[in-house]
């Protein structure tokens, strides 16, 4: 009898536990690849937001580099464990909205659960680049920033330039350079990171040129590149120049230029607004310009194009998830969420009333540059060049340009060529990767 | 059955079962659309000329990997022979890179030859070399082979070591005694001698510079610049991991298997055959 009694009081608590387990708080998993400083915005958001909401519990999970999280991700799909968000990079951005079948456009999702949704409150230059042609937004702009330029004081100095008026025009740089390193004020005087995102794809942008057909891939179907135009042969052949003594200093594929530029080696220097961080903290005298545009192009300055990355929600899970999902995306949104965001990790803030907000605090008279980037990107309407670039194999086709520049900085092929050979090779590349 | 078996199956025969089966695909990234092409990937990567360069930078580099990290280690070894005082230590010494994780080899390398920051890129500029990994293949590929050789050495040192100890001590002197020099002594009788050491070395060496030095390449090069440094198993990580296009990938990790499968053939039916082994 005793053993009936037990069996039946765990029967009974059993019942119990999963009556209350129906009542529990939902989780929403969050992979991320965000680290330092990035890390804890992302941890504070999460906290912030499990603590102003009882029904759901937001868990981040940081998952490595962009590619590695990209990765882990599809892997995570393949297998039937997909995430309810993952943040995947811009370059990664053309190979989420292939895969149709396997997100959830976030426009369903924060409509899907009867919330409203505004997208007229978002940064219409952010917003317009995670968007379908038709305008249904695909993902959420978590991260997003831009390039811009930076110059070391103390070097424009000692070469006798004008330290409170950074040159404006890539024939300014150009000019400025020869200067700082014929007086030695510094061994090189321009070095860039990024050069397919800085010096292709938003040098397209900003100077209202086109980079590929098809809006720059955003209107979808066969695109061929059109990065051989004579504007941008001209600006790589500057760059080539350049380097030939050492005025242009190049520093590799992705960011790894700005320990030049920390170094001192460099006077002038252009890296995205992102990566404020690590020069404020190097305590170098340093001032914010804006990009450099072409000055034979005759819309410039236009606007440019984000980087960063994005928030993309996977399909095929319960709609207690994607309220969830929903609910998060809306605190995102607030505007003490966003000017936190802007202000602590230098991205853009992506909606227009935390600019507002953080504008009238005099966050940008105390920190003068900082509003740099977010001009860039909203100063005008993006027209059919200047939206952004997308493509479904964007990381293959910015590595074919890479190994492009390479050979032409080490003097191996003319601006021209190597510019032809990025074209024909990439063109041959997106055909491919259209066809699988 | 067998465990060991059990464990071959799973860990070996199930992942080549899957990877001949993806090479046969044409695949979108997440797995959505998927067409079974027969063999359209091998005849695309073979008549790839990215992979053919591939081949030949594969080649260049393991050559160079082993032979630079072989004929260093022997050096050692016949010094370390020779030390009268601290030998223990002086080995013990030598044996300590093995030790290094190969990324962190690779990180310790770029450091040090870091264009802007590195002490022996500083040492090489003031010599009038202008050295520039960043855009010179020739420079890159030094780089690489550095790294990579020496973190092979302190193995290749052991191996040594114990093979110059099996080497019979009368020959040599018996040598001494005819006035055979110590050059001549060297060459005609301890290298002929260490044969099966050195062939095996080779072997391990070529094996380790064609598939355990990923972690090196990816630290130190990333492939670049252009593909000059892109060998064959960075390939395949970088056409699928970062390009995501799985067929091409996958064909490449299938024709990789058959290269270790031929080079394990050749090892066992030919060359072992023709090595003295004292």
């Amino acid at each position: 009898m005793k053993f009936f009694g037990f069996a039946a009081g765990v029967a009974a608590s059993l019942t119990l536990l999963s009556t209350t387990s129906a009542f529990a708080v939902t989780q929403i998993s969050w992979w991320h690849a965000m680290t330092g400083a990035n890390a804890e915005v992302v941890d504070k958001i999460s906290k912030d937001f499990n603590a102003s909401q009882s029904d759901y519990e937001l868990v981040p999970v940081f998952k490595g580099t962009y590619p590695e999280t990209l990765n882990a991700g599809i892997a995570a799909f393949r297998a039937g464990q997909a995430p309810d968000i993952l943040q995947v990079f811009d370059v990664g951005t053309g190979v989420m909205m292939a895969a149709e079948g396997a997100i959830k456009p976030v426009a369903e999702v924060m409509t899907g659960v009867a919330m409203s949704f505004d997208k007229s409150q978002y940064l219409p230059g952010i917003v317009g680049y995670y968007s379908k042609p038709d305008g249904t937004m695909l993902s959420f702009p978590y991260n997003s920033s831009s390039p811009i330029l930076y110059y070391n004081k103390d070097i424009f100095q000692k070469a006798g330039l004008d330290v409170n008026n950074p040159p404006k025009t890539w024939n300014e740089v150009w000019e400025a350079a020869k200067k700082i390193k014929t007086s030695g004020a510094a061994p090189c005087g321009y070095t860039s990171t990024w050069l397919t995102w800085i010096h292709l794809e938003n040098f397209a942008a900003w100077n209202d040129v086109s980079w590929a057909t098809q809006q720059n891939g955003l209107a979808g179907g066969d695109v061929e590149l059109k990065i051989n135009a004579p504007i941008f042969v001209n600006h790589f052949q500057a760059l080539a120049d350049l380097a030939k003594d050492g005025t242009f200093k190049y520093g590799g594929r992705t960011s790894e230029a700005k320990q030049i530029f920390l170094a001192g080696e460099c006077g002038i220097f252009t890296e995205s607004s992102g990566g404020l961080g690590d020069i404020v903290k190097s305590g170098m005298n340093y001032g914010i310009g804006q990009l450099p545009y072409d000055s034979d192009a005759k819309g410039a300055p236009q606007n440019t194009t984000p980087g960063g990355a994005s928030l993309w929600v996977f399909g095929d899970k319960s709609d207690e998830q994607y309220k969830g999902v929903a609910a998060f995306f809306a605190y995102l949104s607030k505007t003490d969420v966003q000017e936190y965001l802007h202000q602590k990790s230098g991205y853009l803030p992506v909606t227009l009333a935390a600019y507002e907000a953080t504008k009238k605090s005099g966050f940008y008279d105390k920190n003068p540059g900082r509003e740099t980037p977010v001009l860039q990107m909203t100063g005008k309407a993006p027209t059919d060049n200047s939206k952004g670039v997308r493509l479904p194999n964007l990381p293959q086709v910015r590595d074919i340009q890479n190994e492009e520049f390479e050979k032409m900085l080490a003097g191996q092929q003319t601006a021209q060529q190597a510019l032809d050979n990025a074209v024909t090779r990439g063109n041959a590349a997106i055909k491919e990767a259209l066809e699988n | 059955m067998a465990p060991q078996l059990a464990i071959t199956l799973v860990f070996f025969y199930w992942p080549a079962g899957q990877a001949l089966y993806q090479s046969m695909l044409r695949q979108d990234p997440f797995g959505l659309r998927s067409r079974f092409v027969w063999f359209a990937n091998f005849r695309k990567v073979l008549a790839d000329p990215a992979y053919l360069n591939s081949i030949q930078v594969t080649v260049v580099f393991s050559l160079a990997t082993a032979i630079v990290a072989m004929c260093v280690a022997l050096l050692l070894a016949v010094m370390a022979e020779k030390a009268v005082r601290g030998k223990g230590l002086y080995r013990t010494l030598l044996i300590w890179p093995y030790a290094v994780a190969p990324a962190i080899a690779g990180m310790l390398w770029l450091f040090l030859f870091n264009p802007s920051i590195g002490s022996l890129a500083y040492l090489l500029r003031s010599l009038g070399i202008a050295w520039d990994p960043l855009l010179n293949g020739t420079h890159a590929m030094i780089l690489l082979v550095s790294a990579a050789a020496w973190k092979q050495i302190s193995y290749n040192f052991l191996f040594f070591v114990a093979g110059l100890q099996a080497v019979p001590k009368t020959l040599i002197e018996a040598a001494a005694m005819d006035g055979a020099g110590e050059t001549k002594r060297f060459w005609t009788i301890v290298f002929p001698l260490l044969a099966p050491t050195t062939f095996f070395l080779l072997v391990v060496n070529t094996v380790y510079a064609l598939f355990d030095t990923f972690g090196i390449v990816h630290a130190v090069t990333g492939g670049g610049p252009g593909k000059t440094t892109e060998t064959l198993v960075y390939k395949v990580y970088n056409d699928g991991f970062v390009n995501l296009i799985l067929g091409d990938s996958a064909a490449q990790s299938v024709i990789l298997m058959a290269i270790v499968i031929a080079l394990t053939a050749i090892q066992f039916r030919y060359v072992e055959r023709k090595v003295h082994y004292g």
